[in-house]
C-alpha cells in the first residue's frame, strides 16, 4: 500500500497466483500492443504532418502479406489465450474429490452457511487452511454471486439450482466476501467474511463454538417429520426406491434414461418428484416445494450423503 | 451577423421554417436534427446521473446516495445512455442525415417510416422518462430476472414498456437503411465504391433488423411474468432465471456494435480526409464490419461464464469472443497504416478519431481479459468491466459520435466552429477520459465490485482520482456545446467543402438543399480518391 493506494489483490488461495500470472501474460501481450499502436500513431502523425495545402499524397492500396500478418498473429495469441485461460476455468469448476463441503445458503441481503458438523453461520465463513473447500449454494430470492476477490473466485447463486465453487486457502487471515450479482437495495451491504484459521485454531473454534446436532441428523429428522421413512427406508420393498447409499450412483429412469444422483438430481426429486422418476415406481410422491426451506433441503442432502457412508462403512470390514 | 436562414440560398433549413413542418417534416436530414435534439436530452440525463454517482463515490461511505437512490441513480444512467443514447447516436443522427447524400440520393426509401420512427423512439424515451420520473427503476440497465420481474418494488413495466416501444425504432431505422444503399445507390456507385461509413451503416443496420426483437419480447416476458404471475423466469413460479441472461445478452452483446461500427464508419472518413489518402486495405475494412456483426451473434455467453452454465459452453463462447476480437485488430491496423505516407492535419475530427484508435485499442485489448475464462471468473462484475466498457462505449462509441458531429458540423449547418477550441475540447476529452476510467481498471482487479454504493477506504484514492477525472471529461463535453450553438449565430460560412474532402455529401452546398442535390450525380471512381482530386477548399 502507497499513500492507501492498493495497486496488487491479496494472493490467498492456491489458485490465485495461477490467475495472476495469466493477468499479466495477458496485461503484457496489451502493454505491447498499446505500445505499438500508440507509437506508430504517433510517430506517423508527426512524420507524415501537413506541410502544405497543396499536399498529395501517394495513395497506398493495401497489402496482403500486412493482413495476412495482422490477423494470424493476433489469432495465434487469441489462441494461447484462450487454451490457458480454459484450462484454469476447467481447474476453478472441478473441486478436489477430497473437499470439506459447505452449504450456502444466499438471500436479500446475507448469507447462510452450514457446516456438515451442523455448524451454521451468518456473514462469517470459518474455513481451516490448506484444505480444499466446496461450496454449493443456491438463493432463496433474486441472483445473487459468491465473489472472494482475494481468492480469485466467483460463482453466482442462483434460485432453484445448485451452482458450486471451491477453493484452498493457503493464508490465514480474513477475506472479504461480497455479493458480485446486483440484487436490490443493500446489495452493496451483502458482505461477509471468510476467515481462514491454521488447523488446530480451526478444531478449536469448532469444539468452542454452540453446535447443535450434526446436519445429517438434522436431515434425518425432516426426514422423519415429514414422513419420507415410511417409502424411502425398506430396502426395494417399499413404495418408494430405497435411498441408501444412492448417492452419487446411477440412477434408471422410467424413461430409460440413466441419470447420477448428485445435489442437484435428488434436490429436484425433493421438490418435483415427478420431474425424473425412477424406473419400476409409480408416480404417488408429493412434493415438498413449498413445505421445506432451502436450508431443510441441505439437511436432507446431507442425511442421503450419509446414508451412503454407511453403507460403505458396512461394506469395507 | 445574418441569422439563419436569410442571406443563404434556400436550403433544408429555411425552407418552411415553422414548427408544424418539422413536426411533419419526411427529409431525411430534418429527422436526423430531430433526433440530435431528442438524444441530447437523453444524453444529459445519463451525463447528470453519472456525475451524481460519481460525486457519490467519492467517500467509502457514499457521500450523496444510499441502497435504492444510488441503485435508481447507476440504472437511470445506463438505461438512458444505452436505449436511447448510444443506440440511436450515430445511425439516427448522422446516419439519417449523411447516407442519402453519400449514396447520391434525394432521401431514405421510406421517407414516412423514417418519421414514424422518430415519433415511436419520442414515445419509448417519454414512456422511460416518466418512470423514471415517478418514482424510477432499480434493475440496472440488464433488469436482471428474477429480481427485475419479482422482487424489484420499482417502475419496472413501464420502463420496459418505454425501452421496448423504442425498439422498434431501432427495428424501422435499419430496415430503411438496408433497402436505402440497396436500391438508392447514384450511378456508379458500385459497392466496392461505397464510402465506409455506409458498409459500417450497413452491418449496423442487419444487426438492429435481426437483434432488437429479441430484446423486445424479452422484456415483454419480464412484463408477464410481473404483471400476470405467468411463471417464464422465476423458478417458484416453474420458470429458469438463466434463460433471461441467454435471451437479454442475445440482443446486448451485438447491441455494442451497433454502438461501435457506426463510430468505426466515422472514424474510416475522418482519418481518410485529414491524411488525404485511401483507407489502407479498404476491403478488408469493410469485410470486417460485416464480420463482426456476424460473429458477434454468437458470442453472448461470455457475460455468463460465472452464471453456473455448462463450462463446456463457456469453452465455445470464450473461443468465439475471441475470434470476434480478430476483425476489430485488423480495423485498427489499418487506419493506423492509412497515416503512413500521409497528409496528416491535425483539426479536431482527426484529433477525435485518434483519440478513438487509442481508446478503442485499450477497450478492446481490456475485452481479452474478459473472454478469456479464467480470468473472467475473478473480474467479471467488477469495476474492470465498468471501465472495459467504458472504453469501447464512451471511448469508442461517443468519442467518435464527437469526432464525426465536428466533421459534418459544417455540412449540417453551414457554419464553422472556432478550430482552437475545438482541439482543446478533442484533448481535455481524452485526458478526462483516461484519468476518469483507467483507475477503474486498477480498483476492479482488487476486486472492487460494481453497483455498489460503498467500498472498502483502501479503493478510496482510485476512487476520487476517477471523480476527479470525471470532473475534467465533463468540461470537455460542455465546452463543444457552448462552441457549436456559438457557431449557429457567429460562426464563419462552411462553403460545401470546407476541409477538402472526397465523398458525394460535400459536392452538395452546405447546408444541402431538400432534395440534396440539383442532379443526382454520376459516380467515375472509388471512394476517397483524394490522390486525383483537385483542392475545393473555398
Ligand atoms: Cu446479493
Ligand atoms: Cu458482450
Amino acid at each position: 500500500m502507497l499513500f492507501g493506494l492498493r495497486l496488487f489483490p491479496e494472493q490467498a488461495s492456491t489458485m490465485a497466483g495461477q490467475v495472476d500470472a495469466l493477468l499479466l501474460f495477458l496485461l503484457a501481450v496489451s502493454l505491447f500492443f498499446i505500445g505499438l499502436i500508440f507509437l506508430t500513431v504517433i510517430v506517423f502523425a508527426i512524420r507524415y504532418r501537413r506541410r502544405s495545402e497543396a499536399e498529395r499524397p501517394q495513395p497506398i492500396h493495401g497489402s496482403l502479406p500486412l493482413e495476412l500478418l495482422w490477423t494470424i498473429i493476433p489469432l495465434g495469441l487469441a489462441l494461447v489465450m484462450f487454451g490457458w485461460g480454459a484450462w484454469l476455468y476447467f481447474a476453478l469448476n472441478r473441486p478436489p474429490a477430497d473437499a470439506m463441503e459447505v452449504f450456502v445458503v444466499a438471500k436479500q441481503w446475507m448469507w447462510k452457511f452450514q457446516h456438515p458438523s451442523g455448524m451454521r453461520e451468518i456473514n462469517e465463513l470459518h474455513v481451516p487452511l490448506g484444505r480444499p473447500v466446496k461450496v454449493t449454494m443456491t438463493s432463496e430470492d433474486a441472483i445473487h454471486s459468491f465473489g472472494v476477490s482475494d481468492f480469485r473466485i466467483k460463482m453466482d447463486v442462483v434460485p432453484g439450482r445448485y451452482t458450486t465453487a471451491w477453493f484452498e486457502a493457503t493464508k490465514p487471515g480474513e477475506y472479504r466476501l461480497g455479493c458480485a450479482e446486483y440484487c436490490g437495495t443493500e446489495h452493496a451491504k451483502m458482505v461477509g467474511r471468510v476467515v481462514v484459521m491454521r488447523p488446530e485454531a480451526y478444531e478449536a473454534w469448532l469444539r468452542g463454538a454452540p453446535t447443535g446436532i450434526s446436519l445429517a441428523a438434522a436431515g434425518e429428522k425432516v426426514f422423519q417429520q415429514n414422513g419420507c421413512a415410511a417409502c424411502h427406508l425398506s430396502a426395494g420393498a417399499g413404495p418408494g426406491p430405497s435411498l441408501a447409499g444412492i448417492f452419487g450412483k446411477p440412477v434408471k429412469l422410467a424413461t430409460g434414461q440413466t441419470v447420477t444422483a448428485d445435489d442437484a438430481y435428488l434436490r429436484e426429486s425433493i421438490l418435483d418428484p415427478q420431474a425424473k422418476l425412477v424406473a419400476g415406481y409409480p408416480p404417488i410422491m408429493p412434493s415438498l416445494k413449498g413445505m421445506l426451506g432451502e436450508e431443510q433441503v441441505t439437511q436432507l442432502l446431507a442425511y442421503i450423503k450419509s446414508l451412503a457412508a454407511d453403507q460403505k462403512a458396512k461394506a469395507a470390514p | 451577423m445574418s441569422t439563419l436562414a436569410t442571406a443563404r440560398p434556400a436550403n433544408y433549413l429555411s425552407v418552411d421554417p415553422g414548427v408544424m413542418s418539422w413536426l411533419l417534416t419526411k427529409d431525411h436530414k430534418r429527422i436526423g436534427i430531430l433526433y440530435l435534439v431528442s438524444i441530447s436530452v437523453f444524453f444529459l440525463v445519463g451525463a447528470v446521473s453519472a456525475a451524481v454517482i460519481r460525486l457519490s463515490l467519492f467517500t467509502p461511505e457514499g457521500a450523496l446516495l444510499h441502497g435504492q437512490a444510488y441503485n435508481k441513480m447507476f440504472s437511470l444512467h445506463g438505461i438512458s445512455m444505452i436505449f436511447f443514447f448510444l443506440i440511436p447516436s450515430i445511425p439516427a443522427v448522422l446516419g439519417n442525415f449523411l447516407l442519402p447524400l453519400m449514396i447520391g440520393a434525394r432521401d431514405v426509401a421510406f421517407p414516412r417510416l423514417n418519421l414514424l420512427s422518430w415519433y415511436i423512439f419520442v414515445l419509448g424515451g417519454a414512456s422511460t422518462l416518466i418512470a423514471a420520473t415517478t418514482g424510477g427503476v432499480d434493475t440496472g440497465w440488464t433488469f436482471y430476472t428474477p429480481f427485475s420481474s419479482i422482487y424489484s418494488n420499482t417502475n419496472v413495466t413501464l420502463t420496459a414498456v418505454g425501452v421496448f416501444i423504442t425498439g422498434f425504432s431501432s427495428i424501422l431505422t435499419g430496415l430503411n437503411f438496408l433497402v436505402t444503399i440497396h436500391k438508392m445507390r447514384a450511378p456508379g456507385l458500385s459497392w466496392s465504391r461505397l464510402p465506409l461509413f455506409v458498409w459500417a451503416h450497413y452491418a449496423t443496420s442487419l444487426i438492429m433488423i435481426l437483434g432488437t426483437p429479441v430484446v423486445a419480447i424479452t422484456l415483454l416476458m419480464v412484463g408477464l411474468e410481473r404483471g400476470l404471475g405467468i411463471g417464464l423466469f422465476d423458478p417458484a413460479l416453474g420458470g429458469d432465471p438463466i434463460l433471461f441472461q441467454h435471451l437479454f445478452w442475445f440482443y446486448s452483446h451485438p447491441a455494442v456494435y451497433i454502438m461501435i461500427l457506426p463510430s468505426m464508419g466515422v472514424v474510416s472518413e475522418v482519418i481518410a480526409c485529414f491524411s488525404r489518402k485511401r483507407i489502407f486495405g479498404y476491403e478488408f475494412v469493410a469485410g470486417s464490419s460485416l464480420a463482426i456483426a456476424v460473429i458477434g451473434f454468437f458470442v453472448w455467453g461470455h457475460h455468463m461464464f460465472v452464471s453456473g452454465q455448462s463450462v463446456y459452453a463457456g469453452l465455445v463462447f470464450s473461443l468465439l469472443s475471441f475470434l470476434v476480437a480478430i476483425p476489430s485488430g485488423v480495423k485498427v491496423f489499418n487506419w493506423t497504416a492509412t497515416l503512413y505516407k500521409g497528409s496528416v492535419a491535425y483539426h479536431a475530427p482527426m484529433l477525435y478519431a485518434l483519440g478513438f484508435i487509442g481508446l478503442f485499442t485499450i477497450g478492446g485489448l481490456t475485452g481479452l481479459f474478459l473472454a478469456t475464462l479464467g480470468t473472467d471468473v475473478h473480474l467479471t462484475d467488477t469495476y474492470f468491466v465498468v471501465a472495459h466498457f467504458h472504453y469501447i462505449m464512451v471511448g469508442g462509441a461517443i468519442t467518435g459520435f464527437m469526432g464525426g458531429l465536428h466533421f459534418w458540423w459544417p455540412k449540417i449547418t453551414g457554419w464553422l466552429y472556432p478550430e482552437g477550441w475545438s482541439r482543446a475540447a478533442a484533448l481535455l476529452l481524452f485526458v478526462g477520459f483516461n484519468l476518469t476510467f483507467f483507475p477503474q481498471f486498477i480498483l476492479g482487479y482488487n476486486g472492487m465490485l460494481r453497483r455498489t454504493y460503498t467500498y472498502p477506504p483502501e479503493f478510496q484514492v482510485l476512487n476520487v482520482m476517477s471523480t476527479a477525472g470525471a470532473s475534467i471529461l465533463a468540461v470537455g463535453y460542455l465546452i463543444p456545446v457552448i462552441y457549436l450553438l456559438w457557431s449557429l449565430r457567429y460562426g464563419q460560412a462552411a462553403g460545401p467543402n470546407p476541409w477538402g474532402a472526397t465523398g458525394l455529401e460535400w459536392t452538395a452546398p452546405s447546408p444541402p438543399p431538400p432534395g440534396n442535390f440539383e442532379k443526382i450525380p454520376v459516380v467515375t471512381e472509388e471512394a476517397y480518391a483524394y490522390s486525383t482530386m483537385e483542392t475545393r477548399r473555398a
